[in-house]
């Protein structure tokens, strides 16, 4: 049932294609998660500390690509991902023709997705901290950025950490949705290699034990994070 | 962006619902009925069957929906023995896979969110309960699991909405549902804007629906709550 042989490294099996596919994979899913969180810490100040139509704008946003299916969004980037960076960019004065690499139009649509969830675990965390550490830090005569540097920033980010190692689950399990974009990772990987050898189950059984791997691997990371990120605060 | 595209779309897309809404009911209905069971499974004192419900749990939730969907249609599908046994009548239609690969997932999150329910159910209820004599059976059925349930509501509305996401990937075995059709209408177009509007109004909405049902449900089994 299980053909081991087609897995093997080097010219003969699969082995090092599928290797060289969870490379990709793990950094397609680290560069969501960054662009992701980058576009979650503007929607959260947003929502914080935003103007009415800012804060529309960030809860539209987020309540929108929550609740659409992500391989929609991922249609959407992909089949119009190119036509809307040439109409940017013709604002801008620039006519010629752009094409986005699977690899970018990926990471985008996920990072899309990914930010969202990342934004409101974001909003939980801040909402945790005490409204008196930023008023003790104005009353010592602290500028607003060096308030949110040194006093806010490092106690969201802990408070955030547990939710942010779901966020990184859920944006790696993505991750196998564009492979309908044709970027090769697990699952574009397998398909290909399942539809070449005539023997989908072995294959489709190997990717999903190296995404088990890949989670199971990331878990412990984050275990470890938290635990370091915690040190020297009493936690029940 | 083209008003008059959107509407069109909209009625291609909205054949789909169908298939959506019999995906999700059916997935879900079945996923609940078999959770409760695996929820109780899970917190019984006999180690094999906990520990079995544990690693079910940890391979379906580390693993992405569609490698669990391609592995039943495309995998399963692919070997003799089960061709030619009596599970080909089901495994070779690409609605029964998805059934299958959804069940599967649901039940795995599921069986969690009951779980949570079950072991919040404070100590003082279990105690008069068996005070009052009643049977382990009389126990579960009148107390715990009510209550459990009605802990549960608002993750399981979390739940229901990944469900109806989720129903999106069936498209990709074949299987036309809202986002198969407009996956079509984006490739023939070329204007994808339009029909993610389009798809995109009738997902939002379906969870709009849902969310409205949790509230209502939450409503109803917590009237000691609501505002006199």
């Amino acid at each position: 049932m299980i053909k081991f042989d087609l897995l093997i490294l080097g010219d003969s099996g699969w082995g090092d294609e599928l290797l060289f596919a969870t490379v990709i994979t793990i950094l397609v899913s680290l560069s969501a998660m960054g662009l992701g969180i980058f576009i979650a810490i503007f929607t959260t100040w947003a929502k914080i500390s935003g103007g009415i139509i800012l804060k529309l704008i960030s809860n539209f946003y987020t309540t929108v690509i929550r609740g659409i299916p992500e391989l929609l969004v991922i249609y959407l980037i992909f089949f119009g991902g190119s036509a809307g960076i040439m109409y940017v960019a013709k604002i801008f004065g620039y006519n010629g023709y752009i094409e986005l690499h699977a690899f970018t139009m990926g990471t985008i649509s996920i990072g899309i997705i990914s930010a969202c969830y990342s934004s409101e675990v974001f909003r939980g965390a801040y909402n945790i901290i005490d409204k008196g550490q930023a008023e003790a830090a104005k009353s010592l005569g602290l500028s607003k950025i060096k308030i949110f540097i040194k006093v806010l920033a490092p106690q969201i980010l802990r408070h955030a950490l547990p939710g942010l190692g779901n966020v990184w689950q859920i944006t790696l399990k993505d991750t196998a949705l564009i492979s309908v974009t044709g970027l090769v990772e697990i699952m574009r990987q397998t398909k290909v290699a399942a539809n070449t050898t005539h023997s989908p189950f072995t294959f489709y059984l190997a990717a999903a034990i190296l995404y088990l791997i890949l989670t199971t691997f990331s878990s412990k990371i984050f275990n470890k994070l938290e635990d370091s990120s915690n040190k020297g605060i009493i936690t029940t | 962006m083209d008003i008059e595209l959107i509407i069109t779309n909209f009625l291609i897309v909205f054949n789909g619902i169908d298939e959506t809404i019999i995906l999700v009911l059916l997935s879900l209905s079945l996923g609940f009925f078999i959770s409760i069971f695996f929820a109780l499974a899970r917190i019984s004192s006999i180690k094999l069957l906990s520990e079995s419900i544990y690693y079910y749990i940890f391979v379906i939730r580390g693993t992405p929906l569609l490698v669990q969907i391609y592995l039943i249609y495309f995998g399963l599908g692919s070997l003799k023995p089960i061709r030619e046994s009596f599970l080909w009548i089901v495994l070779k239609e690409p609605f029964w896979c998805g059934v299958i690969a959804l069940v599967l997932n649901t039940v795995a999150y599921t069986t969690e969110i009951i779980r949570g329910g079950i072991q919040s159910v404070s100590k003082g209820q279990i105690e008069s309960c068996k005070s009052l004599g009643m049977t382990r059976f009389t126990m579960y059925y009148k107390i715990i699991l009510p209550v459990a349930f009605r802990q549960a509501f608002p993750a399981y509305g979390n739940e229901m909405i990944l469900m109806v996401k989720a129903t999106s990937l069936v498209s990709l075995t074949t299987y036309m549902e809202i986002t198969g059709l407009a996956r079509n209408i984006m490739s023939k177009t070329f204007a994808p804007v339009e029909a993610f509007i389009a798809a995109g109004s009738i997902y939002l909405f379906l969870n709009f629906l849902i969310v409205q049902f949790i509230k209502f449900l939450e409503w109803k089994y917590n009237p000691h709550l609501r505002l006199k």
